[in-house]
């Protein structure tokens, strides 16, 4: 239970971290640990090299722009989770960052760490996937960005080289007066979710609903966008009795089962955190004046 | 120690420990819980399971409750840490987190009580009046096999209330640094 031999690298910039990430075979990356540590303590993972990005000093930042925030992908999820900015545009963010781990592991864990790890069941891939985010990623060729959407390759594999290094992570605003509902079942507090369930609603005057986003983690392999029950919720008058009735529609999803939970389980869960993402969505939105 | 040191398996590492500065040579793939207990002989911090689960590991690192396998030695360089040693005052005068776990009977074994302590002390610096549901939630990464958390629970409790009182000894180990610094660091 103790980390194996590596050599270790503390680069002080992006432009070196690319540099080593290119020369060197067999690197991991080290952003906050929370996740790599015990793989190493584990020896699930045997690097030659460990590239420690927290000399980084440029990937350390929550910056709001007129229609988005730019976090960097250092960011740890305490500053997150303190941060005025992020409390202020993307209150979906704050409310999920309170399930993250504890506060412990939130002290050191780091938002592209979490990406990257990418785990099914955890928040902040599900709250990149809610909101659209999108990914920069940065290798000695240059910069590319990442819809979210296209980030997941696979279970806990993000569709980025070996030597590319998640940079930036950019959240576009909801407008003001969007409602957003974050909801878990977990076995305990800080655990990963069995089912965890984001949303986000625009509504108008009339209560009629102009804007829908529900995602849905623990479910496959990555967060799933309930695209159906979205485009069913837009257009009608938000009340508790369509939530109830679009929601349904959850049940029908493709589940992984694991030792946690079978399939048919995590399906109701679906159904039932979708249901009161929806509604805690519902009871904070207010048209836009 | 020569410059050849200073290489990708072995670094010097000079960081401040429960008020005392320290300077040392680590292996780069030590955890800090192990340079703490092996190089350093502070023992008071426990370790577990050594996969961040138990808690028991935890210290401060800048007034941060951190995990100790989950972190190299070689990182906290620069760092300020505060064991479960470094609680009490220089005369032995328990701080007043500790002095409430033994009069409320917050440990038994005593095993997750470092990393308890630790934790508990960055909650009260950070929210001076918890109630019960944040105290349990803020403990919810630590495992206690003895106690069933209602002693711990009680005994935080009791110490916000005792250094809440009017002459209550000021002595903030470590106030973690507030948001409005983070940023602007």
């Amino acid at each position: 239970m103790k980390p194996p031999a590596f050599e270790y690298h503390d680069p002080r910039s992006v432009d070196e971290a690319v540099a080593l990430m290119a020369r060197l075979d067999d690197a991991r990356v080290l952003a906050g640990g929370q996740s790599m540590m015990p793989m190493l303590n584990m020896r699930f993972v045997l690097p030659g090299h460990l590239i420690d990005l927290g000399q980084i000093k440029a990937l350390n930042h929550i910056d709001a722009h007129a229609d988005r925030l730019s976090i960097g992908a250092m960011t740890r999820q305490r500053d997150l989770e303190y941060s005025p900015l992020v409390r202020a545009h993307c209150p979906l963010l704050t409310e999920a960052i309170q399930w993250v781990g504890h506060r412990q592991t939130r002290n050191r864990g780091t938002f592209g760490g979490s990406l990257c790890q990418l785990d099914p069941a955890a928040e902040l891939p599900a709250v990149c996937a809610a909101l659209d985010a999108t990914l920069t990623v940065a290798s000695v060729r240059g910069e590319r960005s990442v819809a979210f959407a296209d980030f997941p390759a696979g279970y806990m594999t993000p569709s980025i080289e070996p030597d590319e290094l998640l940079t930036r992570i950019e959240l576009p605003h909801w407008p003001v007066g969007h409602g957003y509902g974050f909801v878990e079942f977990a076995r305990r507090h800080g655990d990963y979710a069995v089912v965890l369930a984001a949303a986000l609603l625009s509504v108008d005057a009339a209560g009629r609903i102009t804007r829908a986003s529900v995602t849905l983690g623990g479910i496959g392999p990555a967060p799933v966008r309930v695209t159906g029950v979205e485009q069913a919720l837009v257009g009608q008058i938000a009340s508790g009795a369509l939530f109830r009735e679009t929601t349904e529609a959850c049940r029908s999803l493709d589940a992984m089962e694991d030792i946690h939970a079978p399939a048919s389980y995590r399906q109701q869960l679906a159904v039932v955190m979708a249901r009161r993402a929806l509604d805690a969505a519902l009871a904070r939105a207010h048209p836009a004046r | 120690m020569d410059a050849s040191t200073d290489n990708t398996t072995r670094r010097r590492i000079a960081l401040t420990v429960n008020g005392r500065t320290v300077e040392a040579e680590v292996e780069v793939r030590h955890t800090l819980a192990d340079f703490l207990r092996h190089q350093l002989e502070l023992t008071g911090t426990h370790l577990g399971c050594e996969h961040g689960v138990c808690g028991a590991c935890t210290v401060l690192v800048d007034g941060r409750s951190t995990r100790g396998c989950l972190m190299l030695a070689v990182q906290a360089n620069g760092c300020t840490v505060t064991t479960v040693e470094g609680l009490a005052a220089a005369d032995g005068t328990l701080h007043p987190l500790q002095q409430a776990f033994k009069d409320h009977h917050g440990l038994q074994c005593g095993f997750c009580t470092p990393g308890m302590l630790t934790t508990l002390v960055e909650l009260l610096a950070d929210n001076p009046q918890p109630d019960e549901h944040e105290v349990r939630v803020a403990i919810s990464g630590n495992l206690c096999r003895c106690t069933g958390y209602q002693a711990i629970v009680d005994a935080t409790l009791a110490a916000a209330r005792a250094m809440q009182a009017p002459g209550a000894a000021q002595r903030p180990v470590e106030a973690p640094v507030l948001p409005a610094a983070r940023a602007a660091r």
